[in-house]
């Protein structure tokens, strides 16, 4: 069982509970294991998923040592410049040296590449968490409320569902990205510089919501109509506590696998808006605009342009490999999936 | 029918309302363009001439009002070049075209044979091996895909044209060439989507009560699996193709366009943004959403087609 439980295929050579998500009625589990337990068993027989998640916490561990690599071993920052040792007679950047200075090679300027790297990836990073919070976080909310009231909250929430998920992504994420850099984000009680990361990460998380958010209003469309809830109420139980004690933990496993899903995607998203210089501003290295920098650069410094580009595909691969095993533990019919 | 045309059209119009209102917003809350539009040294008697003029200090839904009129009667005028953004548009529309038509034919076929074979094979090295692929095609950017391709296929073998654009009726077989790359590009994210997604919805399908009933009733292997498997499983990837092929076509695939050098929607809307000139960029995402929901109708009556189940 262990040899074939080790790919993503083990879909179809296990009975599992057929109601999408553990937990769900019908779903028959070994006496004195929950549907937790049993997808962290299913999850921990996944050699591949396992190896490419430490893949992913290697990287992350990586980027937030930046400071001590930059100090210690690079001894020069990521914004730091340094044209007379880091570019030959002809002014072209140095390759990849493989010595503790200029580890992956100088960029035009004079940068560490390498500093520059694992700082980039602390911003791409945080972007991409920060706008998965703020993505699950919206989407749970109003998917919730918009499925357990239904009615005209539901025709408002999902009309505003309607129109981000018809507005072109990247379109939106430039129109966003450019007018807040610009203006900045005032939101009352509390204001966002318009260089901050934060501007980003709240733009992704934005696009991404109604994604999310359809999928759990449609599963809370079914779950108000079980017995279970109707008990509850029978109980005497408010329409809040019912969300919070019942609904909830049944679309607790949906959320866990939109996690990477979401995580893989606003990284890319970062990139791509980074790319088209409304993400992250130069000089602030992310992946995004390290490969940008790189491309205008071609001819003479490739590396410049690869260095960054390979990091992120390894870093949202891990993820997405990863978040397919976390899948298949927890919803082996794979029905979560986004569609874009 | 008839009510499902109707319903969909109100719909529409009201998706199409909140993101021309929201688009205009966004870009109010901007500086005056006219301080851009007088140039740097203007008098004050100039910019306020240039703000009567625009109509810059109307009240902002006299503004709406007003630019609307000019998108529904074809005649909006761009804030930086001064010429009919319309025009514009159907000058960008052919290479966007191009792009979306020959990359969706690619991405689509390839999506389902992958797809087929990955759940035909399930389990097996073949499935383990296009698994690998697909993921790797979800996890890379397009722009970097692009750029590796345009760099090495491109500007150091030579095998191919690194970038740019050559209209169908100049010379189809340059065009052909031309796009090979961009298309390739394009479609690997959406290659990797779907057969992931078939994959698991045929291996879903296959244990149905009705598939079994297929076989019973004597039909071979293979018209159970194309009248009856596929058939079903081919309702997501319906669904994503209606949603993708008309956000590419509405000017989607910016990245594509841009690291490919493609003067499509896609980098025209990009370029209008970055300039801070709103008649293009609103007449951009009003055409791009319009594509979106008429697309989305479409899917749901092929959807009605393929699962005679649903009523519209």
């Amino acid at each position: 069982m262990s040899a074939t439980g080790s790919t993503p295929a083990s879909v179809i050579e296990e009975s599992l509970p057929h109601e999408g998500w553990p937990g769900g009625e019908g779903a028959e589990v070994p006496p004195g294991i929950g549907p937790y337990q049993l997808a962290w068993r299913r999850l921990r027989r996944n050699k591949v998923a396992l190896a490419f998640g430490g893949l992913f916490l290697v990287i992350l561990i990586l980027c937030l040592l930046a400071p001590l690599y930059a100090k210690y071993v690079a001894h020069t920052g990521p914004n730091s410049e340094n044209v007379d040792t880091a570019l030959n007679q002809f002014g072209v950047p140095l390759g990849p040296t493989w010595h503790a200075k200029y580890f992956l090679g100088a960029d035009p300027v004079g940068r560490d590449v390498a500093v520059r790297l694992l700082y980039g990836g602390r911003n791409s990073l945080e972007i991409g968490f920060e706008a998965t919070l703020i993505t699950i976080v919206l989407a749970t909310l109003l998917g919730v409320l918009s499925g357990y009231f239904r009615g005209p909250l539901d025709g408002f929430i999902s009309r505003a569902f309607e129109v981000i998920w018809a507005y072109p992504v990247y379109l939106l994420g430039i129109v966003l990205g450019v007018v807040l850099a610009i203006s900045g984000l005032d939101l009352g009680l509390f204001k966002i510089g318009s260089s901050s990361l934060l501007i980003t990460a709240l733009i992704i998380g934005v696009i991404y919501t109604p994604y999310v958010g359809k999928a759990i209003r449609g599963q809370v469309l079914g779950l108000r109509e079980r017995e279970f809830i109707d008990a509850a109420r029978q109980q005497g139980l408010g329409n809040f506590r019912i969300m919070y004690q019942e609904i909830l933990p049944n679309v607790a496993s949906t959320i866990i696998v939109f996690i990477p899903l979401v995580l893989a995607n606003a990284i890319l998203t970062e990139a791509g808006l980074s790319f088209l210089g409304a993400g992250v501003r130069p000089p602030n290295p992310s992946w995004g605009t390290m490969i940008s920098e790189g491309i205008n650069l071609l001819p003479s410094a490739v590396h410049t342009m690869l260095v960054p580009g390979i990091m992120l595909v390894l870093c949202v691969l891990g993820i997405n490999v990863f978040g397919d095993g976390v899948r298949d533990a927890l919803d082996p019919r794979a029905k979560i999936r986004i569609d874009h | 029918m008839s009510r499902f045309i109707v319903r969909r059209l109100f719909s529409m119009i009201g998706v199409l309302f909140a993101i021309s209102v929201l688009t205009f917003l966004l870009f109010n809350a901007l500086p005056n363009p006219a301080l851009r539009l007088a140039g740097r040294f203007a008098s004050a008697a100039q910019i306020a001439h240039i703000n009567h003029q625009w109509g810059f200090d109307q009240p902002v839904y006299i503004r709406y009002l007003t630019i609307m009129k000019l998108v529904f009667t074809g005649k909006v005028i761009s804030y930086d070049q001064q010429v009919n953004v319309d025009h514009q548009l159907l000058q960008y529309l052919p290479v966007t075209a191009s792009l979306a038509i020959g990359a969706g034919i690619i991405w689509l076929s390839m999506g389902i044979l992958f797809g087929v074979l990955s759940a035909w094979r399930a389990g097996k090295w073949l499935d383990r091996g296009l698994t690998v692929l697909a993921l790797i095609g979800v996890s890379m950017p397009v722009f970097f895909l692009g750029a590796l391709m345009s760099y090495y296929l491109g500007d150091k073998w030579g095998i191919l044209p690194a970038g740019g654009y050559v209209k169908l009726q100049d010379d189809p077989a340059q065009w052909f060439v031309h796009m090979l790359m961009p298309w390739f590009a394009l479609s690997v994210l959406f290659i990797g989507v779907y057969s992931r997604v078939l994959r698991s919805t045929i291996l879903d399908t296959v244990n149905d009560d009705y598939v079994r009933t297929a076989r019973a009733k004597g039909l071979t292997e293979r018209q159970t699996m194309t009248r009856h498997v596929l058939r079903n499983s081919l309702i997501p990837i319906v669904t994503l193709f209606g949603l993708d092929f008309a956000a590419v076509i509405g000017g989607g695939a910016i990245l594509t366009e841009s690291v490919f050098n493609l003067h499509g929607i896609g980098q025209y809307a990009a370029q209008s943004v970055e300039a801070l000139d709103i008649p293009p960029v609103l007449v951009i995402t009003l055409f791009g959403a319009f594509v979106v929901v008429i697309l989305g109708a479409v899917t749901d009556i092929l959807y009605a087609y393929l699962d005679p189940r649903i009523r519209l």
